[in-house]
């Protein structure tokens, strides 16, 4: 009945197996990771005196985009992050890249395994620098922000609690997953339909033309899937800075105006 | 929407019912899950807009903040999606 067959999920997301268990989301992003340490490890063996050029060019663009994101979101105090985040935002971004790259056609975070893996590792740090930062004072200040009147406290603790420590990881995962495997399906739909309206047979000559207009809105998609791999690293960094951010210093700048804290800071 | 599934089951196995059941589901379900996000981007990027004309010279900050808030916004459509997936495909 239908023009075209919709193929099952698992045939658009799921590869075959190149050697072992190891398929192609492994290889993109294997490669991913030693393409973006190639990038520094080359750009930092050039001479750092000389203009840079090439990929020194492109490192320390990368360092400079990391540095003004963790200036904007934690703070000069932040900085010693920026090497960690430069890690991940390439990473990122590389897995992201091959769902528009010819013969890779896959983001390899499409798959949940890769961004739920980061989002952990990313929880871990944030708590940890949490606990770090403010000792025993980080579960409390997660908790409750301050100003809550008591008997607010259990049911304000609650929320913060579901949406600190388990809605955070969870949506982080699902945000970077979510989005490449909706541009993944949708690159695949209008794929599918531009061949189906290739090879369509039509009584009606002038609908022959109309043909070409789903691959029209391919060449779009193709191209605003280049800024959404771009953008969705972004928003990992940005996020990724906020939480440790807001790790180091509880909630934001309200507690400067209590005395015991200001001694503290 | 029983109506439509009650036109869809005529004819149909119980298999096939449950399976245009749950097509059924997963359109209502994504539908539904992107009226709320949709206005909420819409909103948040129209004030970030505002606010980047009128002061061109905030809008490096009022860029980031607005990823954030569209980040955050949009969670709850790609949860609507997910569940589209799980129920639909």
């Amino acid at each position: 009945m239908l023009g075209l067959e919709f193929p099952n999920i698992n045939e658009v997301i799921r590869w075959q197996n190149i050697f072992g268990s190891f398929n192609k989301i492994a290889l993109i992003a294997c490669l991913a990771a030693v393409i973006g340490s190639l990038i520094f490890i080359l750009g930092n063996a050039k001479d750092p005196m000389k203009a840079p050029k090439g990929v020194r060019n492109l490192a320390e663009t990368i360092v400079d985009f990391v540095d003004d994101t963790v200036m904007g979101t934690i703070g000069k105090e932040g900085l010693v992050w920026t090497p960690w985040l430069i890690a991940l935002f390439v990473f990122v971004y590389l897995c992201n890249l091959p769902g528009i790259i010819p013969f890779f056609q896959m983001p390899a975070t499409a798959r949940m395994a890769l961004p739920l893996f980061l989002a952990v590792i990313v929880w871990v740090v944030y708590n940890a620098v949490g606990f770090r930062h403010q000792k025993a004072g980080y579960l409390g200040h997660m908790l409750w922000p301050p100003g809550v009147p008591v008997a607010m406290k259990p049911l304000v603790g609650l929320i913060e609690f579901v949406s600190n420590i388990i809605l955070r990881p969870f949506s982080l995962a699902i945000r970077l997953f979510a989005n490449m495997l909706a541009g993944h399906m949708l690159l695949v739909t209008f794929a599918l339909l531009s061949e189906a309206l290739f090879q369509a047979k039509t009584s009606k000559f002038a609908l022959v033309p109309m043909g070409i207009l789903p691959m029209f809105m391919l060449i779009f998609l193709t191209a605003f899937e280049v800024l959404v791999g771009f953008l969705q690293a972004y928003i990992f960094l940005i996020l990724t800075c906020v939480y440790i951010g807001q790790a180091r210093q509880g909630h934001g700048d309200e507690h400067h105006d209590e005395p015991a804290h200001a001694a503290a800071h | 929407m029983e109506a439509i599934s009650h036109l869809v089951a005529q004819g149909l196995n119980a298999d096939d019912q449950k399976a245009a059941n749950a097509a059924i589901g997963a359109g209502f379900a994504y539908g539904l899950a992107a009226i709320g996000p949709g206005i909420g981007i819409g909103y948040v990027v129209g004030k970030a807009i505002e606010a980047m004309a009128r002061q061109p010279e905030a809008a490096g900050m009022v860029r980031t903040t607005m990823f954030l808030g569209i980040a955050f916004t949009e969670a709850l459509a790609l949860i609507g999606f997910v569940v589209f997936i799980l129920l639909g495909l």
